[in-house]
């Protein structure tokens, strides 16, 4: 059977017929295709079409979902009996409503270049030398690049398709394209992985397969020859990528679903200073061709762009129908739905404003500091804002890169971290849906010997 | 119970012959061995929040996946229909790794029995009612506020899974198990007048709604959340640099899991990737340190009557009094690296291909009375509780984050401390382990174990262990 809006406007009003007050049903379908190369051979080779229905009703202000993957018509019959009848035991819960027939997209004005017909029509073989020459720029990068975890280029073509009871109808494909590589370098008995990778929407837009492997090579090599340091506080630079992973902990404080709950050191805090005052962050799902972007969000609202900090100031949260009720305020489009359970809050394309410095001034702005190019672990509480995690990278003394770094640790409090920021890079470029510049902090506590 | 070759036929009219003929078609192009992979899985989910049951939920996955391996090669294609048709034109893409044009020898299978029964449940939660269930959130929203006024937001979730699968493979290997999975987690805030500590916890097994009673109850799990939640509002600032740390029973075995456990899967080891690649035979810890991972345990997260190629579970010793002894194998290194099978080739769904992934990862008992172990450091940190951790494999550096420790003192256990992540290098950090209490306790039962993107349960354990030095990544020089 195909999937069409057809179908799930059946299945929208064989709900209502069933007694639900409201329904809303998602379908996803993707085409997936991966090779992993390793040591200049193909080591596997992975290619599946896949799809799968989600319902979600209301009835008489209760919710509940269901899913599946099957959709012969018996599954369908049952994925609504299910559904309704698992709404009969929820409570009633006032913000459970789907937006409004005025609030949602109606139709869309620009087109958000979000489909690449090259990535649909790449033949398997040239996927196949992508990411071979990938893996043979890293590892002939250097003869201390000894072995390789492999490279992988992989692509995506995906559609989805959402009709609600409320009136909305709509669908968009999509389509993604990723190369990565992890090389290993090694010296004496030391052995050090570098990853590198980009991934986008478009072909044209992806980095070069000898860039990609030749920023990985030296990711590892720079790693060679790592010691610990001695405990102390001083100032970090994080590379673009780990001012990046910086987002992914202010989202967790952001977003309507921790803010409400309380479960958030932003809680309370909107048109405060919370930052230093050059920085801004922005969540954007309109940008043209971004990973991120699309049409409309998970309920059909038209995606924006958002500023949730401006000049220091924080100035929203990211916030679906459910959350954005729960607060008094209206939703921000950030609703992300999987095809089971209610929307959630995800980000689109979120990102710090670049500045106006090269990262190599700042570097040389420090006398005495750490430059982190790797993080790892999950230390992040964004009820407290209190911020530990595994970090390596370089030291920096006087201004210059020295010795390699790792087996320490870096902690703060994000609001310090937030306050701290002195410097932002003019080197902001998306690979995924977050990105940031090079920033550096005025201080955290590097913990090690 | 009847077979799941029988749910197969029932539900979807597949029948031995079928499967046969489907292997036949993934070889058609050559290749070294193949295998189907069949799973009906159906995942219900109940939530609580703000004392409403604001979500029910269920998930039905299906499909097959099918693998051709050809030397170091493989190829794989899955469908969500479980039909012939669908599964011939995945068959047909996975083949496309092999390139031998020799006739194929027909693909004969034989159904067998797993080889115990790991799971006892005399009723399956999906078939409990929804009222059983709310009422068991319910009490543990009503414990977690009784706990204490300050706790003022709880969230309660009840996870359950039964997945149908279904193994066949070129080898003539006909085997399934039906895998019950439940899971009840509880979240608190508590709020003193702005200052805001979460507290949280879970537990559950391969098992029914009974497994929820006595530790693992609403009200033990309730108690633990909240009462974790308002230690922390007194928290100070962790300490920062190199001490002895004592890690407490159970949960904190998540240490072995990043430390050790990862770097012996298999699949590093033949491709010389970890920090483990070649050390068998060496001593990679303390002389009383043994580590075993084990996925025979009756009812546990991490337990396998099989694994996902068909493979009985077993249990391996990884380290025996500190010297490195054995390998997590599946299926492709096993084979490649002529090493015997472990049971330890996982998948997260038909979607994935299967790893080497661990089962249950926990340290033996010692001798050491746990008191004596935290009386015998001067200045350290006693951490009893975590959230997740991760590891660099070629490095061999892993990181662990406490979510409940406190300080010691002259012996002493005094001040809880704010979160902190630990670090340490897997092959020399359990060379530092100077003792090991006689109180093994295996974690709750909430593990979800992630790698290259998959996730799977799993289970750890530890008895009271003190590491004489290990670096603290608070923020208190």
């Amino acid at each position: 059977m195909e999937i069409t809006q057809a179908l799930l406007s059946d299945i929208v009003h064989s709900a209502l017929k069933r007694g639900a007050t409201e329904a809303e049903v998602i379908a996803l379908e993707s085409n997936e295709f991966s090779v992993d190369i390793r040591l200049g051979e193909v080591e596997t080779l992975e290619e599946s079409a896949s799809r799968g229905l989600g319902l979600r009703v209301i009835y008489e202000g209760r919710q509940a979902s269901a899913s599946t993957s099957d959709i012969q018509e018996k599954s369908l019959e049952k994925l609504v009996a299910d559904a309704v009848e698992m709404a009969r035991y929820t409570s009633v819960d006032e913000a459970a409503v789907l937006p409004s027939r005025e609030e949602l997209l109606r139709e869309s004005e620009t087109d958000l270049q979000l489909y690449d017909e090259a990535i649909a029509a790449l033949p398997t073989e040239r996927k196949i030398e992508i990411a071979q020459a990938c893996e043979a720029a890293a590892r002939t990068y250097d003869p201390r690049i000894t072995n390789s975890e492999g490279a992988r280029c992989s692509t995506t073509l995906g559609k989805m398709l959402l009709v609600t009871s409320s009136g909305f109808t709509g669908e968009y494909r999509g389509s993604n394209c990723g190369l990565m590589v992890a090389p290993i370098a090694r010296d004496g008995d030391q052995m050090q992985l570098g990853g590198w990778g980009d991934r986008q929407r478009w072909l044209s837009k992806l980095d070069s397969p000898e860039e990609i492997g030749n920023e990985a090579a030296r990711r590892a090599l720079d790693k060679l020859g790592a010691r610990k340091i001695a405990t102390q506080e001083v100032p970090i630079v994080f590379d673009a990528s780990m001012a990046a992973e910086l987002l992914s902990s202010l989202f967790e404080a952001v977003s309507g679903e921790s803010v409400f709950r309380r479960a958030s050191f932003l809680v309370g805090k909107l048109d405060e200073m919370i930052a230093a005052p050059a920085l801004t962050v922005i969540d954007d799902g309109c940008l043209p061709g971004a990973v991120g972007s699309r049409p409309f969000d998970g309920e059909g609202l038209p995606t924006r762009r958002t500023a949730v900090i401006e000049n220091g100031v924080l100035r929203s949260y990211l916030l679906n129908t459910y959350t954005a009720r729960k607060l008094g305020l209206r939703s921000t489009a950030n609703a992300m739905r999987g095809l089971t359970g209610a929307p959630s809050v995800g980000v689109t394309n979120f990102y710090i404003a670049a500045g106006e410095t090269p990262p190599e001034e700042i570097i040389a702005s420090v006398k005495n500091g750490f430059y982190v190019t790797e993080q790892i672990g999950f230390g992040f509480n964004p009820v407290t804002g209190d911020y530990s995690r595994g970090a390596s990278g370089r030291w920096i003394e006087n201004g210059r890169l020295t010795s390699a770094v790792e087996e320490v640790t870096i902690a703060g409090n994000f609001r310090e971290i937030l306050r701290g920021i002195e410097m932002i890079g003019n080197d902001l470029r998306f690979r995924g849906n977050l990105a940031a510049p090079t920033l550096k902090i005025n201080k955290m506590m590097v913990s090690g010997d | 119970m009847s077979l799941p070759i029988q749910f197969f036929t029932d539900n979807f009219n597949i029948t031995v012959a079928d499967i046969e003929k489907l292997l036949a078609v993934a070889l058609s192009r050559g290749g070294d061995y193949a295998d189907l992979y069949f799973e009906h899985s159906v995942l219900s989910n109940l939530s609580l929040d703000e004392q409403l049951i604001k979500s029910a939920n269920r998930a039905i996955s299906q499909g097959v996946g099918v693998r051709v391996i050809s030397g170091e090669r493989t190829g794989y294609a899955y469908c969500d229909e479980i039909n012939p048709e669908a599964i011939r034109t995945a068959a047909i893409t996975a083949a496309h790794i092999a390139n031998s044009t020799a006739d194929v020898a027909p693909v004969n299978v034989t159904a067998h029995d797993t080889p115990r029964n790991l799971y006892h449940v005399a009723n399956p939660a999906s078939e409990e009612s929804l009222a059983n269930k709310i009422e068991m959130l319910t009490r543990a929203d009503r414990t977690a506020r009784a706990y204490d006024p300050r706790i003022r937001q709880v969230q309660a979730s009840l996870v359950d899974e039964y997945k149908v699968i279904l193994i066949a493979t070129s080898e003539g290997l006909l085997i399934g198990d039906f895998q019950p999975l439940v899971r009840m987690n509880v979240s608190c805030i508590a709020d003193d007048d702005g200052n805001l500590q979460a507290g949280r916890t879970g537990g559950g097994g391969r098992a029914g709604l009974d497994v929820f009673v006595d530790q693992r109850s609403p009200e033990q799990f309730a108690t633990a959340a909240a009462r974790q939640a308002i230690v922390q509002l007194d928290a100070i600032e962790a300490p920062a640099g190199t001490m002895e740390v004592v890690l407490g029973p159970g949960w904190p075995g998540i240490l072995l899991h990043e430390a050790v456990g990862h770097g012996l899967e298999s699949d590093f080891n033949r491709k010389g990737t970890s920090a483990f690649s070649g050390m068998i035979g060496q001593k990679v810890a303390s002389e009383l340190c043994t580590i075993i991972d084990d996925g025979t345990i009756e009812g546990r997260r991490g337990s396998l009557n099989i694994d996902d190629e068909g493979h009985a579970s077993s249990r391996t010793v990884l380290i025996e009094n500190g010297i490195l002894r054995g390998y997590l194998q599946d299926h492709l290194s096993a084979s490649l690296t002529k090493a015997q099978q472990t049971g330890n080739g996982r998948r997260e769904s038909y979607q994935c291909l299967p790893m080497p992934r661990m089962t249950n990862t926990f340290m033996l008992s010692g001798q050491d009375s746990p008191e004596d172990v935290i009386a015998s450091v001067k200045r350290g940190l006693y951490a009893v509780n975590f959230g997740g951790g991760q590891v660099d494999i070629t490095n061999g550096k892993f990181v662990f984050s406490t979510s409940e420790a406190y300080l010691i003192e002259d012996g002493k256990i005094t001040a809880p401390v704010k979160g902190a992540t630990l670090i340490g290098h897997g092959p020399s950090a359990l060379t530092k382990v100077t003792a090991v209490g006689h109180d093994l306790a295996l974690d709750q039962g909430v593990g979800l174990c992630g790698k290259s993107g998959q996730s799977v349960p799993v289970g750890v354990g530890l008895p009271t262990i003190k590491i004489s030095e290990m670096t603290v990544g608070g923020t208190k020089g």
